[in-house]
């Protein structure tokens, strides 16, 4: 029995949880899995390719109900809650959030700070694909990456997955659902795709945690994970390590920028 | 081209905030200032207030060049809308051009409602920048995508 199978298991039948959201192993990579009984608990497994961000359900009523519960997730999943917890989207006294270290040791979070103290120390490494990614448009003339992004996003077939995946695209009526006015159209066309997709990523800066979900669920693949990685850079060298709230809804009277005139 | 651009007249959207530019423009007007037409000034109650999605609608609609502008940095009238407005601006001139968007064509400003000099200087200079760069096509030829495609069909 792993250390993991073990944890859950006591938790289920002390009755300090109702469900406890982990991973087990799926046809070809890991999935999500909902524990409500011990013998679900065996399935549980905690490793590199555990990739999904299991904070997407936190938000979800109908998934999490009423009763306290326990996410043993990633990385990631540690990083959102922080975040979720900033905008008042979770209620810790439900939630019980822990990870599983490389040896399959349990490391359960009581409070933010010890969240924050985690994720400080132990971010992963950028994935290289998307750094070589990110120089190859940066060496781009404008003209070039107009054309990259054109043709890219009009593959976009507007299935919305990466609003789904993202566990911070909370938002009960979103922008593109709203029709008056009407921002953007909602059939898939080069444009009204650009437009949704930098909606999207405005909406995330300075929340996104970077990981990664929105391109990984992209059925078509698109690149779409490099724009909240470039704005989350930006961001970071604009304004450095942002620590509480979030850098849109507050303001420094010392902003520095060089293009207001 | 270059002779094209010149019978080229650019269509420039202006959002400017109610209580400084808007103020600023009328002063330009009653001084008797003149300066290039090209303009459209829409009003909005504050720099806070211009969503930037309205930017892409203004592309979209055919404008060739796009003016912002409002009261400098501490003298925004609800105290602290231009400096929120500042960090969205920071944060989406970035993206725009990650992307490709030609930030070349967005002019920023503060202009006071005692600037009624700077805003014909900002107009002209603007209109005069749009000029030489052309009109905005490759954005507008996105945007008409769908009605090149509906004549590809028929």
């Amino acid at each position: 029995m792993t250390k993991i199978t073990e944890k859950a298991t006591s938790l289920l039948s002390e009755g300090t949880v109702k469900m406890i959201i982990g991973y087990e192993m799926g046809t070809e990579r890991p999935r999500p899995l909902f524990c409500h009984t011990a013998e679900e608990c065996e399935k549980l497994i905690m490793n590199a390719e555990c990739k999904n961000n299991l904070a997407v359900y936190l938000t979800k009523k109908e998934i999490i109900g009423e009763e306290k519960i326990a996410v043993i997730g990633n990385y990631y999943v540690v990083k959102t809650v922080i975040q979720l917890q900033r905008e008042n989207q979770i209620n810790l006294d439900n939630l019980m959030v822990m990870t599983a270290d490389e040896n399959g040791e349990v490391i359960t979070f009581t409070t933010i700070d010890e969240m924050k103290e985690y994720t400080d120390t132990h971010e992963p490494a950028p994935d290289p694909k998307m750094v070589a990614a990110l120089e190859k448009i940066d060496k781009m003339s404008r003209e070039e990456r107009w054309e990259y992004w054109k043709s890219e996003l009009s593959k976009c077939i507007r299935c919305y997955a990466c609003r789904a995946a993202c566990p911070l695209c909370y938002c009960n009526r979103c922008v593109t659902e709203v029709n008056c006015p009407q921002w953007i159209e909602p059939w898939a066309a080069p444009l009204s795709n650009m437009e949704w997709q930098i909606n999207r990523v405005m909406h995330m800066s300075g929340r996104c945690v970077g990981c990664g979900e929105c391109a990984a669920a992209c059925p078509l693949d698109l690149p779409i994970g490099l724009l909240c990685k470039k704005m989350g850079m930006d961001i970071k060298s604009t304004f450095g390590e942002w620590k509480d709230g979030n850098v849109l809804s507050t303001y420094n009277i010392g902003d520095k920028e060089n293009f207001i005139k | 081209m270059e002779e094209n651009n010149n019978n080229f007249e650019p269509r420039i959207i202006a959002f400017v905030c109610n209580w400084c530019t808007y103020a600023g423009a009328d002063l330009t007007g009653t001084s008797r200032i003149k300066y290039a037409s090209n303009v459209e000034i829409v009003r909005f109650p504050c720099t806070g207030r211009i969503d930037f999605m309205l930017l892409l609608k203004a592309f979209a609609g055919g404008s060739d060049g796009i003016i912002i502008s409002g009261c400098h940095p501490s003298d925004c009238h609800y105290t602290s809308g231009n400096f929120h407005a500042r960090r969205r601006w920071m944060v989406f001139r970035d993206m725009l051009d990650f992307m490709g968007i030609d930030i070349e064509r967005i002019r920023w400003s503060w202009v006071s409602a005692a600037e009624g000099a700077k805003w014909a200087d900002v107009v002209n200079d603007t209109v005069d920048k749009i000029r030489k760069m052309g009109p905005y096509t490759e954005y507008k030829k996105a945007a008409m995508f769908l009605e090149e495609e509906k004549i590809c069909h028929d």
